[in-house]
């Protein structure tokens, strides 16, 4: 285990040192909410961060398992391409943004706009989530134990939504959807692999309901 | 026999404008077209520039060198980007652009020293291999963004907005979103693709400071990181730009392309490239960062004299987008018929939105893409800046200077009011600045 202490030294020099480890374990200590902890890392190393971290977080992480012992900031996995990222505690807005790939766990309550223009990504919360989430949603898998705030879903493609206590409002053309046993497997899948228990019967399905796909003077009220 | 009374055009209700209510009233939905705007604005074209004279004296056509070299991005890049000329390519999109179009677009600047920018569509692989010199933008949509690319990069631009339309996302067309195009995007084909307007993970100067940040991090601080605005409130973007970390901003007024968005938008939203120059380097020299934060300029940008005004006006580089796709072909009397099939004729075409270009420039269908050879266009590509080249060294040597950046306002005049209080030019034949002094 390699352990490095962001009192003593800058940023630069830790995350020029997680680009150039092809493997290993590390611990950072007093991250102290500085922004861009290992951003950009490509290797599948393990990576603990022992505190709080501020924006971007593992933003555009390639390969690593990345645990944050503690809240993230906005942005914490942005642009994720694949590995995954635990959140032991509570993330701000924007968590999982953009993400193509991997998994993103948040153990407890993220903030407004978890999920925005997913592309691909998985994202598991144990807690609840804020408003406009999965706005503009394209691809992935989204999915809320606690409640969902307002707007989920606004302007969304073909991520799917899974929540698993109250909606408080969908966003434009979010609809609820069936819940077919292909689904219910993927969504035990999900959280098998998140480590998040939860049944996965008491889950409803959100998605697009696709009448923006295309102009249709009908549907202008919805823009 | 009285004659018949001669017809009485309104000035109100123009032939346009009816037919635009005519159309508005059919269809339930605001014109969506390409390129850039149309109406009349203060532009370069009011400005000329002062040769020599008794005062001033010129430099020899041939012998005496008129250098054109610049450096972009010395304030924080391990790596700056060197150019040979200052002209880039601007920013067009993958979706929005064929692959020939691309290629070409790459090669010419390849062969001139400059480079090409990517667009809302991500970074190709024809874009990569023929451009030398690549600009990877970072914009609202993150359509295809990933690490990979942005290291093979030669510099990022994050896109806050763009001169066609401050304030809106890209747009492009079901008949544009091809397989291959849906993919790059992660969209369903077909759809009508709508950009998100504002970036999905900072808002505000204080936060573009901190994804700065986060860019340079995971591309080791080789990189310059440009950041491009619409010309709209410039003085305080500008600003806000230097304040956010900005190597580079680029700066594209309302004249700037588009191959899709509202007329509306095009038309109505921005301030003119003329007075937006003047501002953003009043803006850098108040901060005491002209020359140190670089300062290109798209929008309208056409000729050799369009480029040495803007430098003399202080910019260090301009961007062309528009002009780029005229050397390629773009409203070329060929394949007249397939401009009357689009309801227009050469010269009037701003139907890049449909994906049907008869210059095979702006489309996906590959019948038409194979129009344009990538060699061909390239030669007419590298042909264009090379000429716009000498007319801008024919200026500055004029003018008596060894290099093109040395060209200065006082080597200009305004032809109008407006361009002089624009410019801050004085009016030819007077000292008057309107707002500065008074005339004499």
């Amino acid at each position: 285990m390699t352990t490095f202490d962001l009192a003593q030294a800058p940023l630069r020099e830790l995350n020029q040192r997680l680009h150039n480890a092809p493997q290993g374990h590390w611990s950072i200590v007093h991250p102290d909410g500085r922004h861009c902890i290992a951003a950009g890392v490509d290797a599948p190393i393990d990576i603990e961060i022992e505190g709080h971290v501020g924006y971007y977080c593992g933003g555009m992480n390639k390969q690593a398992r990345i645990s944050i012992n503690g809240s993230a900031g906005p942005g914490v996995a942005e642009n994720m391409m694949s590995g995954t990222i635990r959140v032991k505690g509570n993330v701000s807005h924007c968590a999982g943004a953009s993400g193509h790939g991997g998994l993103l766990i948040v153990e407890g309550d993220a903030s407004a706009r978890c999920g925005i223009s997913m592309k691909g990504s998985d994202i598991v919360v144990a807690g609840s989530i804020g408003h406009l989430s999965a706005f503009m949603a394209q691809s992935g898998r989204l999915v809320v134990c606690g409640d969902a705030g307002d707007f989920l879903g606004d302007s969304i493609y073909e991520a799917i939504i899974y929540v698993g206590g109250s909606v408080s409002s969908l966003g434009a053309d979010c609809v609820e959807k069936e819940m077919t046993a292909e689904h219910l497997k993927s969504l035990a899948e999900l959280l098998s692999a998140s480590g998040v228990k939860a049944d996965p019967g008491r889950f409803r399905r959100y998605g697009s309901a696709r009448k923006l796909y295309n102009f249709n003077i009908d549907h202008a009220s919805d823009y | 026999m009285s004659s018949q009374p001669p017809l009485r055009p309104s000035a109100t209700f123009p032939l346009d404008v009816l037919a635009e209510i005519h159309r508005a009233a059919d269809q339930g939905i605001y014109e969506i077209r390409g390129f850039g705007t149309k109406r009349k604005v203060p532009n370069f074209d009011d400005l000329l520039f002062l040769g020599a004279s008794m005062s001033r004296y010129p430099l020899e056509g041939y012998r005496e060198k008129c250098a054109t070299n610049i450096t972009l991005g010395t304030r924080f890049a391990k790596r700056p980007v060197e150019l040979k000329i200052p002209i880039t390519i601007a920013g067009m999109s993958f979706g929005a652009l064929g692959s020939h179009a691309k290629e070409a677009l790459g090669r010419a600047a390849t062969e001139m020293g400059t480079s090409t920018t990517t667009g809302d569509g991500g970074m190709t692989e024809e874009e990569r291999q023929s451009s030398k010199t690549l600009v990877y933008q970072v914009l609202p949509s993150r359509y295809g963004l990933n690490p990979d690319d942005l290291r093979r990069a030669d510099a990022l631009e994050v896109v806050v907005g763009q001169g066609a339309k401050p304030g809106g996302g890209g747009m492009l067309l079901g008949q544009k979103i091809t397989p291959r195009v849906a993919k790059m995007r992660d969209l369903p084909a077909g759809i009508d693709q709508r950009s998100a307007c504002r970036h999905p993970d900072w808002t505000g100067p204080d936060d573009l400071e901190i994804k700065i940040q986060e860019l340079r991090e995971i591309t080791d601080w080789q990189l310059p990181v440009y950041v491009k605005i619409g010309a709209t409130r410039v003085a305080y973007d500008v600003a806000l730009c230097v304040k956010a970390g900005a190597d580079v901003i680029v700066l594209d007024g309302m004249q700037g392309g588009t191959a899709a968005t509202q007329n509306v938008f095009i038309e109505q939203v921005g301030i003119p490239t003329l007075p937006a120059v003047r501002m953003a380097v009043d803006a850098l020299k108040e901060l005491g960062m002209h020359r140190e934060v670089q300062l290109i300029v798209s929008g309208g940008i056409r000729t050799g004299a369009d480029i040495a005004k803007a430098l003399a006006m202080g910019a260090d580089c301009v961007s062309i987008g528009s002009a780029a796709m005229v050397a390629l072909g773009c409203n070329k009397a060929v394949h007249v018929e397939d401009y009357h099939a689009l309801g227009t004729e050469p010269g009037y075409c701003h139907h890049c939105h449909t994906g049907r270009c008869p210059a095979g420039i702006t489309t996906q269908d590959p019948q038409l893409e194979a129009r344009l050879s990538p060699v061909q266009g390239a030669r007419w590509v590298r042909n264009y800046l090379t000429t716009l080249m000498l007319e801008v060294q024919t200026i500055a040597r004029a003018c008596g200077k060894s290099h093109v950046l040395n060209l200065e306002p006082q080597d200009m005049v305004a032809l109008t009011i407006e361009a002089a209080a624009m410019a801050r030019i004085p009016l030819a034949g007077t000292n008057w600045i309107p707002g500065v002094n008074t005339p004499i």
